[in-house]
C-alpha cells in the first residue's frame, strides 16, 4: 500500500507533464490543419495550375479519372486531385451538396438529382467521357445460347419472372432444359440502372432472385462455376476473363446479331447494351478554379483517349469527343444525352 | 431440477432405494467428457485451419508483389507503380485519432456509469442504449458523421477530412470501450474500494489511485479489440467521403485522406489480376499495422499489470 501510494505521487508530475505534452500535441497538430487548409487557395505557382480538385462518384468511372489524375498531377506537381467511389447516385448527393467539384456517373443524372442541384444552386455541365459495352457471359459450356434479343433477356430479367422463368427452356424452347442461374450487380450500380431501363424498360424494375454483387469479380467467378449461368458487366471484366468466359450476342435494333468488342461499341452497332460513361463538372469550378478548367480540358484532350483504352473502356469517336469539347467550351449547361 | 430434489426419496428411505437413483455408469460419463473434448477441440482446430488457410492464400498472393516500393508508393492505375502510402498514412492519423478520441470518452463514461451513477430509470435508459449502439451498422454511423461532421461541423472538421472520419469512427467503437471499461471496473473487487473509503478516501481517490488502476489492463484489452475493429471499417468511411485516388499524405485534421480497407477493397473490385495481387499485399500490410498496433496495447497491459503488484 504505502509502495504504491509513494509510487504514485511521485510519478504525479510525470504523468502531468505527459498528459500536458499529449495536449500540447494534439493543439499543435489542429493548428497545423487550419493553417494547411486555408493557405492553399491563396498559394499559386507561376506558370502551372493549382490548388485542389474533387471528384467523386461512380467506381465503374473510376478507374478513368484514376487514370487521369496520376498523368495530371506529373504534369501539373501543384495540383491535388481526389478521386472517392461513393457510386453515381452517392456521387450527385455530394456533388449537389456543393462538396465536389466532378462527379462521374455511369449513367445519366436523373431528373431528381437534377432537382436536388437546382434546390442548391448548383449549375453543371454534363461531358460524356467514354462507352462501356455491357456484356452478357455465359459459362463456355454454354452452347446454345449464342445471341439473344433484348426481349428474350426481358424474359429472364422482368421483374414478373422472379420465381417463374428459371430454366433455359422457359426462354427459348430450342433452349435445352437447363437450369438459368442469373448473376448481375446490385442496386446501387448504374450498370444494373441501365440495363433493366433497357431490358425491362423501366429504371431499377428487375427480378430479385439472382446474385447481386457490387464486386464484378464476384459475377465472374458465378458464372465461370455454373453450367447454365448467365450474368453481365462492364466490357473490362469481359476481357480480363475471356478465357473463362463466353461473350453472348445481342440482336441489335437494326436486327444483327453483334458480339460486343471495342470496334461494335465505338462504332453503336452494339446496341442498345453500350452506353456512354459521364462526368458533371460544377459550372461555378470550371470558371473560378482554373486546375478544374484544365483538369476537365485534360480529360477531353484527344491523346489521352489512350488512358480511356487503358482503363478498359472505349474511347468516344471523334465527332463525339468534338461535341463534347464544344459543349464544355460554350458552358451548356443541364442535362443533354449525346 | 425441482422435481428431481421434490422426486427423491425422504432421508429416512432405506438406504439401497437412495443408491438405486444414483447411476454410476462411469463409463457413459467419461465418455461424454471424450465427446465433448473432442467437440471443443474440433471448435478450435476450424478456427485455426480457416485462419491459416487465409494467411496462406494471402501470403501466396500477396508477398510477391510486396516490397519497399509497394509500401512507399501513391496509388496508380499501373498496378506495379501503385503503393499503399496514402492508405498506410491515413489508416494510422485514423487510428491515432481515433484513439485520442474514443479512449478518454469511452473510459470516462465506463467509469461514470459503474462508479459514479446511481441506478435509476436514466442510467438504466443509458445503458440500455449503449447495448443497443453496439449493434447498429456501421454505415448507419457513417451516415450521421456525413450529417453531422461532415456538413454540420464543417467549420471545424473540413468537411470530408480526417477529422470527420476518425470522429465518426471513434462514436462507432464507443459503445464497445464503454461496455469493456464497465466489465474490467466490475471485476475488482468491492472489497477493495471499502479499504479505500475506510481509509478517509473520496470517491475520485479511490477510482484514481486503486480501482482504475488494477482495472486498466482489462480496459487496454477492449481497447485492443476497438482499435480491431475500426482499423477494418470501410463502409461508414465512404459515407463521410474517404477519397479512393489521393496522391498526399494527410497534413492535418482538415486533411483529406483515405484508409487501407477502402484501398484494398477497389484493388479487388478491379478487373485486371495484378491489382488482386497487390490488394493482397495490402491486405499484408494492413495485417501487420493491425499486429504492431495490437503489439503496442498488449506491451502498454503488461506494464500496467507489472505496475500494479
Amino acid at each position: 500500500m504505502q509502495r504504491l501510494t509513494q509510487k504514485n505521487s511521485a510519478s504525479r508530475p510525470a504523468r502531468f507533464a505527459y498528459s500536458l505534452s499529449i495536449l500540447a500535441l494534439s493543439v499543435s497538430l489542429a493548428a497545423c490543419g487550419g493553417t494547411a487548409t486555408t493557405e492553399e487557395p491563396a498559394a499559386d505557382a507561376g506558370s502551372g495550375v493549382s490548388g485542389d480538385i474533387q471528384i467523386d462518384g461512380s467506381s465503374t468511372v473510376f478507374p478513368i479519372s484514376e487514370a487521369m489524375a496520376e498523368e495530371f498531377q506529373i504534369a501539373n506537381p501543384d495540383t491535388r486531385v481526389t478521386v472517392g467511389v461513393s457510386g453515381s447516385g452517392g456521387g450527385f448527393k455530394k456533388f449537389c451538396a456543393g462538396e465536389t467539384d466532378i462527379s462521374n456517373a455511369s449513367r445519366p443524372i436523373k431528373e431528381e438529382e437534377v432537382a436536388l442541384c437546382d434546390e442548391a444552386g448548383i449549375e453543371f455541365i454534363e461531358v460524356p467521357i467514354a462507352y462501356d459495352g455491357i456484356t452478357l457471359v455465359t459459362n463456355p459450356e454454354n452452347d446454345w445460347a449464342q445471341c439473344l434479343t433484348v426481349d428474350q433477356l426481358n424474359a429472364m430479367w422482368s421483374p414478373e419472372a422472379e420465381g417463374s422463368v428459371e430454366n433455359w427452356n422457359q426462354v427459348d424452347p430450342s433452349f435445352p432444359d437447363e437450369p438459368l442461374e442469373l448473376f448481375g450487380p446490385g442496386t446501387d450500380s448504374g450498370t444494373f440502372d441501365y440495363f433493366t431501363d433497357e431490358v425491362n424498360g423501366e429504371e431499377g424494375a428487375s427480378r430479385g432472385d439472382y446474385t447481386a454483387s457490387e464486386d464484378d469479380n464476384v459475377i465472374v467467378t458465378g458464372v465461370e462455376s455454373t453450367s447454365g449461368g448467365l450474368g453481365y458487366f462492364g466490357y473490362a471484366y469481359y476481357e480480363e476473363n475471356q478465357d473463362q468466359l463466353k461473350s453472348i450476342e445481342v440482336e441489335n435494333e437494326a436486327g444483327e446479331c453483334i458480339a460486343p468488342s471495342r470496334e461494335t461499341i465505338a462504332d453503336g452497332s452494339y446496341n442498345p447494351m453500350s452506353r456512354p460513361l459521364y462526368f458533371y463538372v460544377k459550372k461555378e469550378a470550371y470558371d473560378t478554379k482554373p486546375q478544374v478548367k484544365a483538369f476537365v480540358d485534360y480529360q477531353l484532350s484527344t491523346e489521352n483517349g489512350e488512358l480511356v483504352q487503358e482503363a478498359g473502356y472505349i474511347t468516344l469517336p471523334d465527332d463525339a469527343l468534338a461535341q463534347a469539347k464544344s459543349r464544355v467550351e460554350e458552358g451548356k449547361l443541364g442535362k443533354d444525352p449525346i | 431440477m425441482e422435481r428431481n430434489i421434490s422426486s427423491r426419496p425422504p432421508e429416512n428411505a432405506p438406504k439401497a432405494a437412495r443408491e438405486s437413483n444414483f447411476a454410476v455408469n462411469l463409463n457413459r460419463r467419461y465418455m461424454m467428457d471424450r465427446i465433448f473434448k473432442a467437440a471443443a477441440w474440433g471448435a478450435t482446430i476450424i478456427s485455426v485451419i480457416i485462419l491459416s488457410w487465409l494467411l496462406l492464400t494471402i501470403l501466396m498472393d500477396g508477398l510477391g508483389t510486396l516490397n519497399w516500393n509497394f509500401i512507399t508508393s501513391f496509388p496508380s492505375r499501373k498496378a506495379e507503380r501503385a503503393g499503399i502510402i496514402a492508405a498506410l498514412a491515413g489508416t494510422v492519423w485514423l487510428m491515432g485519432l481515433v484513439a485520442l478520441f474514443a479512449f478518454p470518452i469511452g473510459v470516462g463514461a465506463g467509469i461514470y456509469l459503474e462508479e459514479f451513477a446511481e441506478d435509476n430509470w436514466f442510467t438504466q435508459f443509458v445503458e440500455i442504449n449503449i447495448g443497443n449502439l453496439a449493434g447498429v451498422p456501421s454505415i448507419i454511423y457513417g451516415l450521421l458523421g456525413l450529417a453531422v461532421f461532415v456538413r454540420i461541423m464543417e467549420p471545424i472538421t473540413g468537411g470530408r477530412s480526417v477529422l470527420s472520419g476518425s470522429l465518426t469512427i471513434s462514436l462507432l467503437i464507443l459503445p464497445i470501450v464503454i461496455v469493456a471499461t464497465r466489465e474490467a471496473l466490475r471485476a475488482i473487487p468491492d472489497s477493495l474500494r471499502l479499504a479505500g473509503y475506510a481509509l478517509g478516501a473520496t470517491r475520485w481517490q479511490v477510482v484514481r489511485s486503486h480501482v482504475l488502476p488494477a482495472a486498466l489492463p482489462g480496459i487496454l484489452t477492449g481497447m485492443i479489440l476497438a482499435l480491431s475493429r475500426a482499423i477494418g471499417e470501410t463502409a461508414s468511411l465512404i459515407a463521410v467521403g474517404a477519397a479512393v485516388f489521393i496522391s498526399f499524405l494527410p497534413e492535418g485534421l482538415n486533411s483529406q485522406f483515405t484508409a487501407m480497407p477502402i484501398q484494398i477493397y477497389n484493388w479487388i473490385s478491379r478487373p485486371q489480376d495484378e491489382f488482386h495481387y497487390i490488394a493482397a499485399s495490402g491486405i499484408i500490410v494492413l495485417m501487420a499495422a493491425l499486429l504492431v498496433m495490437n503489439g503496442l496495447a498488449i506491451y502498454l497491459r503488461n506494464r500496467f499489470q507489472q505496475e500494479k503488484l
